[in-house]
């Protein structure tokens, strides 16, 4: 599946561009595929044990992911996906 | 003057040049900034001051930094300060005192003891920040905080993504120092809570979807657009403002502290604050106390924070709000974790309430005090009786309440429980006749 993230400031200047391509069939593997093609970014979307960043929240067109399967949610082409900080709001 | 010497010109004296390098001051701003340095929370870096409050080395929160060998007033000096916030400038993120939103804070602090037979504890007062200025919440102290900060880094225009509060508070701070402001809220707020944002002439934007919608759009707008979202890119400068209810406390019981603290919580980030200010008054060695019990109040319809509490795990579990408490309406917390925390480390403890409870909380809060306070004020008296029936709150406490808003601002949540006025024609007989009928 051909996916869309969108990347906040923070991240985007690691990868070029706050809006990058990326493949997978899970979440999951969208984001490392992601990582391999922009090294930078390793690290910074994930935790220690391959989980969402605890510094970010990541929605699947306009849903939280944990309302989801989290990174093991199923991607269809098109999908848009948006990053963003979790130090925000309230 | 070249973009060179712009960029220079606002880095603080603390940083150099490859320090600056990475935040930076954006274009345009800052000038001769009196905004203290930030420092990341989880990995310790320093960076200049800057509209981010996120560390781009780890992504963590960033904090503002105080230099521990700092001169510090005494109570004595405090104590012939101006009635502001502001008196307790030396814990705020500024080097100098800042010339925006001046009359903010130092809030009437409020003795009730019925509401303390009531409750069952020793002694109880309310800190009313239903009076809070101008716009009658405690949302007023954390933009006067993130205003002075939006001016010092250049920006000219502000924004929030908000409950309602916070939206009034925006608001009404950037008419009257003259900033542009875009207000994001979520579509079905309260009408007191819109006319209360647009009467200012703000943009106000309704957002389809709830907060946690309006606030993910948020971040991508200050990203986007370089506005000073106060809530966002400014909440290094903004959080620090809710602390000064903590000190105020403190002061104003005679620099010592009460037993238990009840306070509301949405993002969490005013409970979180109360147990950094009454810290930093214990550590400023102006008194021995024991640190206060804090306890967070939800809306049991809107309760992540509460529920990671009471489960044990500390791991916060987004929700989709739906309560009559919409100033507390945050199903998805940014400090929810650091508010588990806090009221955990503290030895207190936390409350959901429902919204018959809530509406109840109001109306016993009315009575007992003459404080006419909102959803999130009668959720706090409620969750305060709550913990008072588990035992959590004891006879021989001394406790205050943080009543954060003016009931004004969402009249129809109780409006519908009281009871009707009798309508009479202007004579004498149709009063002694409700009189014998009543
Ligand atoms: C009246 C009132 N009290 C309390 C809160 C909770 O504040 P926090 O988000 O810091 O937990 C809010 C938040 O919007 C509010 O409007
Ligand atoms: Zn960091």
């Amino acid at each position: 599946m051909q996916v869309t993230f969108h990347l906040p400031k923070v991240l985007a200047s690691l990868a070029g561009s706050a809006q990058v391509q990326a493949r997978g069939a899970t979440l999951q593997e969208a984001v490392e595929e992601l990582t391999v093609r922009f090294p930078r970014l390793a690290g910074r979307l994930t935790g220690p044990t391959g989980e969402p960043h605890e510094y970010l929240l990541f929605y699947l067109n306009d849903e939280d992911i944990r309302f989801l399967e989290g990174f093991d949610t199923p991607l269809r082409d098109g999908d848009e996906i948006t990053v963003v900080s979790a130090v925000a709001g309230g | 003057m070249s973009s060179h010497v712009s960029h220079r010109r606002g880095v603080h004296p603390l940083f150099h040049s490859s320090d600056a390098a990475c935040v930076g001051p954006q274009p345009g701003g800052p000038a001769n900034t009196s905004l203290r340095p930030l420092t990341c929370s989880a990995c310790g870096t320093l960076h200049p001051p800057a509209p981010t409050a996120v560390c781009p080395e780890c992504l963590g929160p960033l904090e503002p930094s105080y230099p521990p060998d700092r001169p510090l007033p005494s109570t004595t000096a405090l104590s012939r300060r101006p009635a502001s916030l502001w008196r307790y400038l030396e814990w705020l993120p500024f080097e100098e005192e800042p010339q925006l939103s001046r009359n903010t804070g130092f809030t009437p602090l409020i003795e009730a003891p019925i509401l303390a037979a009531a409750l069952g504890v020793r002694r109880a007062w309310i800190k009313n920040d239903a009076l809070c200025f101008p716009s009658l919440s405690f949302k007023d102290r954390v933009v006067a905080t993130a205003i002075n900060a939006a001016r010092q880094l250049g920006l000219d225009t502000v924004g929030c993504a908000s409950t309602g509060n916070l939206a009034n508070a925006v608001a009404a701070h950037a008419a009257r120092e003259g900033l542009s402001a875009w207000i994001f809220v979520p579509h079905d707020l309260e009408g007191g809570k819109l006319v209360a944002t647009a009467v200012f002439g703000a943009k106000m934007v309704r957002v389809r979807g709830t907060y946690d919608d309006v606030n993910r759009l948020c971040s991508q707008v200050a990203d986007h657009f370089g506005w000073g979202i106060v809530n966002v890119n400014l909440r290094a400068y903004y959080a620090e403002g809710s602390k000064t209810m903590a000190w105020e406390i403190a002061e104003q019981l005679g620099w010592r502290f009460p037993d238990a603290v009840v306070a509301p919580m949405a993002g969490g980030s005013l409970v979180t604050r109360l147990a950094k200010g009454f810290r930093e008054v214990k550590e400023a060695g102006f008194t021995g106390d024991p640190l206060p019990r804090l306890y967070g109040a939800q809306a049991a319809g809107c309760a992540p924070i509460v529920e990671a509490l009471h489960r044990g795990d500390g791991r916060i579990r987004p929700t989709i709000p739906r309560t009559l408490a919409k100033s507390l309406a945050i199903g998805s917390p940014a400090d929810g974790a650091q508010a588990v925390r806090a009221l955990r480390e503290s030895g207190g403890w936390a409350a959901a309430v429902d919204d018959l409870a809530l509406v109840g909380g109001i109306q016993l809060l009315a009575r007992t005090t003459g404080i006419f306070t909102e959803t999130a004020g009668g959720v706090t008296v409620a969750a305060a009786l709550a913990l008072a029936r588990q035992g959590h709150l004891k006879l021989t406490d001394e406790v205050v309440l943080c009543i954060t808003g003016h009931g004004l601002k969402t009249v129809e949540a109780v409006r519908s429980g009281l009871e009707e006025a009798p309508l009479i024609a202007p004579r004498l007989q149709e009063v002694e006749a409700l009189i014998t009928t009543t």
